[in-house]
């Protein structure tokens, strides 16, 4: 007997395809339609083909050569983030406390920061660290250490992965908490009973258990990162020089500044399918992983 | 191997409590002996998980003292006493295989090589766990976890006891009994002392020699699964252990006979006038059977349950409810009835507590 298939419920999809129509489809078709083609002004547009993608891959262009140095900045700096923070929020998680009035006030600490809009985090650091009148930058100065992040590229770096870090140690925090808070009385008990020492609670308990949530954690702070323009753009602009210029300032930079809509269009849809393609390598690594233990 | 001895033994986890309400745990003096299978019988929050972690040292107790073989461990953190417990969840180490589970309480302390593989070996062979021996744990049955949490304890060569906290609670019931005897089987063939805590009265009278029943932060009455069903030192015992409960009925004690709403009810005993502010007898339905009306202290029968291999009445005797037991092919005919008494199966309480009776 055949089964009777319903059409209509198309129809209740119908505003869901709409709504993403509109607000993801149509505006990224304009970029495709964008990245192969020119422009000189007054709308005029001429087709270019592929010829945008070819140099953009091609480090020895300009556009090429600007766009890989701003994509190893990128990957740096996600890897130190990810580097310090991960196993920081691990640590944070682990000394907070289980119980108690002191949950709800550390609760409230953490989440402070991760409360605060971008661009004002940008601001509270771009005047922290300043050199003449920021208390970090001061403090740091007159210990003897030379510290200017608008004109030492090191200071800059410095100054913006501390931000994230800042920023952004809390959120790791609160989801390993969260799976840390998941683990029964019962295994510590356990633990305790068969002799295990602190490392071995760590390592065979706690560890396997924030497998999850730290999985979530580094997609959310790599992809963050990855595509972070506000606070660094706050800071320093860039700078000095093109030493903290990411893929996504470069990027405004070219669309923005130089009206080189071509370029940036080419250029986004490169850095989408890079985005994509690294949390998709990074899913399926961690879930094989998760799922090969059983 | 080891007796363990609880000496005035109460905790409360109030810092400063005020009055017996305050207590989890009623002070208590008791003996474990070595080898010996105990139950720990008891409803949700009588203390029974409060004493079993006591003893393992997962808790500090607030007042009292903790012996093994003499040797005060109240103090001692659990990992320096030699005890191990099984929880309710079984706890299982994901990451690890279930050789590395059942060695890691060794590794732990010390030990390597081949010593280390020759006990887990041993173990995993009782415990049926020898062609999982190389998977992970994570993938295992319920029932397959717990055997592993068991193993742990086992294990070590030198624990004085294990303590159970309901073992079986997440085990599929066909398995709980099979569980249950191997429990039983490994207790006859390693000469250990196991304390088992449950609520449920059939595992713990089919795993212990003793059972100890508690109730609020006391025990109430401790003894062979026998002597709690025929003689119940308390009410409660008698609610709590049977299926249905003992009746419990209000009634004027005096001399060798009960009167119960103006019926008299003959006793096995002779008391002394019973001063206290409330005075019962109890019977169990097993011991309370149905007659004809006209034999015995008239009854009105509710209803009859058939529960298979016996039939149980619901009665009224003077109008409070009852259950009673109806013998094979008695003829009903109406709702009047009456009922016997095994004479020497109905005891009386004065204020919950069993009274003694003189033997004449």
């Amino acid at each position: 007997m055949d089964k009777p298939v319903n059409q209509g419920a198309w129809l209740l999809v119908l505003p869901v395809l709409l709504i993403v129509a509109f607000s993801a489809i149509v505006p990224l078709m304009t970029v495709v339609n964008y990245s192969v083609q020119d422009t000189f002004g007054n709308n005029q547009f001429f087709w270019n083909g592929i010829g945008w993608y070819q140099e953009l891959l091609d480090p020895s262009t300009d556009l090429g050569g600007r766009f890989f140095d701003a994509l190893w900045r990128n990957l740096l700096f996600s890897f130190l983030i990810l580097a310090i923070e991960v196993p920081l929020g691990i640590a944070v998680a682990l000394s907070m406390p289980r119980q108690g009035w002191r949950v709800a006030a550390t609760l409230v600490v953490l989440a402070l920061p991760l409360l605060i809009p971008w661009n004002v985090v940008g601001t509270i650091w771009q005047i922290f660290a300043r050199e003449d009148i920021g208390l970090l930058g001061w403090v740091v100065n007159h210990l003897g250490i030379p510290y200017n992040y608008t004109a030492d590229p090191l200071s800059a770096w410095v100054t913006i992965v501390t931000m994230d870090v800042w920023h952004w140690t809390s959120l790791v925090a609160l989801l390993c908490y969260a799976g840390l808070r998941s683990i029964p009385d019962a295994f510590y008990q356990a633990a305790r009973i068969d002799g295990a020492s602190r490392w071995a609670i760590f390592r065979n308990i706690q560890l396997p258990k924030m497998r999850r949530v730290l999985l979530i954690a580094v997609l959310l702070r790599f992809m963050d990162s990855f595509m972070i323009y506000t606070e660094p753009f706050v800071v320093t602009g860039g700078g000095p020089g093109n030493s903290t210029t990411f893929v996504s300032i470069d990027l405004v930079k070219l669309a923005l500044g130089q009206f080189d809509l071509g370029k940036a269009a080419a250029l986004s849809i490169v850095y989408n399918l890079i985005i994509l393609a690294v949390c998709w390598v990074f899913y399926t690594v961690m879930t094989r992983m998760d799922s090969g233990r059983s | 191997m080891a007796r363990i001895d609880l000496q005035n033994l109460a905790h409360s986890y109030v810092p400063k409590p005020s009055g017996p309400g305050d207590y989890a745990l009623k002070p208590l003096d008791h003996v474990w002996r070595q080898g010996g299978a105990y139950a720990l019988l008891g409803p949700s929050g009588c203390g029974k998980t409060t004493l079993l972690n006591i003893i393992s040292g997962l808790l500090v107790p607030s007042e009292g003292r903790v012996l093994f073989d003499g040797r005060d461990v109240t103090a001692l953190p659990t990992e320096a006493r030699n005890i191990a417990q099984v929880f309710q969840f079984p706890v299982v180490y994901d990451t690890m295989t279930v050789y590395e589970n059942l060695a890691f309480p060794l590794r732990n302390r010390g030990l390597r090589g081949p010593a280390v593989d020759a006990r887990v070996r041993e173990i995993a062979e009782l415990l049926d766990l020898t062609p999982d021996l190389k998977h992970r744990g994570s993938g295992l049955t319920a029932d397959a976890k717990q055997k592993i949490s068991l193993g742990r304890g086992l294990v070590r060569p030198d624990v004085a006891a294990i303590l159970f906290d309901e073992p079986l609670t997440v085990i599929d019931p066909h398995l709980k009994w099979e569980l249950r005897s191997k429990l039983k089987a490994l207790h006859r063939a390693l000469d250990l002392t196991m304390i088992y805590v449950t609520h449920d009265q059939t595992e713990a009278m089919t795993f212990a020699d003793t059972v100890v029943v508690m109730h609020d932060g006391a025990v109430v009455q401790m003894g062979r699964p026998q002597e709690l069903f025929e003689r119940p030192a308390h009410v409660f015992v008698g609610h709590f252990i049977g299926s249905p409960g003992m009746n419990v009925l209000p009634a004027t004690v005096y001399g060798r006979s009960a009167h119960v709403g103006g019926h008299e009810i003959r006793l096995a005993r002779g008391y002394p006038p019973i001063d206290a502010g409330r005075v019962e007898i109890g019977v169990r339905p097993e011991f309370a059977t149905l007659a004809p009306a006209g034999s015995g202290v008239p009854v009105r029968v509710r209803r009859i349950d058939d529960l298979g291999r016996v039939r149980l009445a619901k009665v009224e005797l003077a109008g409070i409810p009852m259950a009673a037991t109806v013998p094979e092919a008695m003829p009903l005919v109406g709702d009047e009835a009456s009922l016997t008494f095994e004479r020497e199966m109905v005891h009386v309480y004065a204020d919950g507590h069993l009274v003694e009776g003189e033997a004449a």
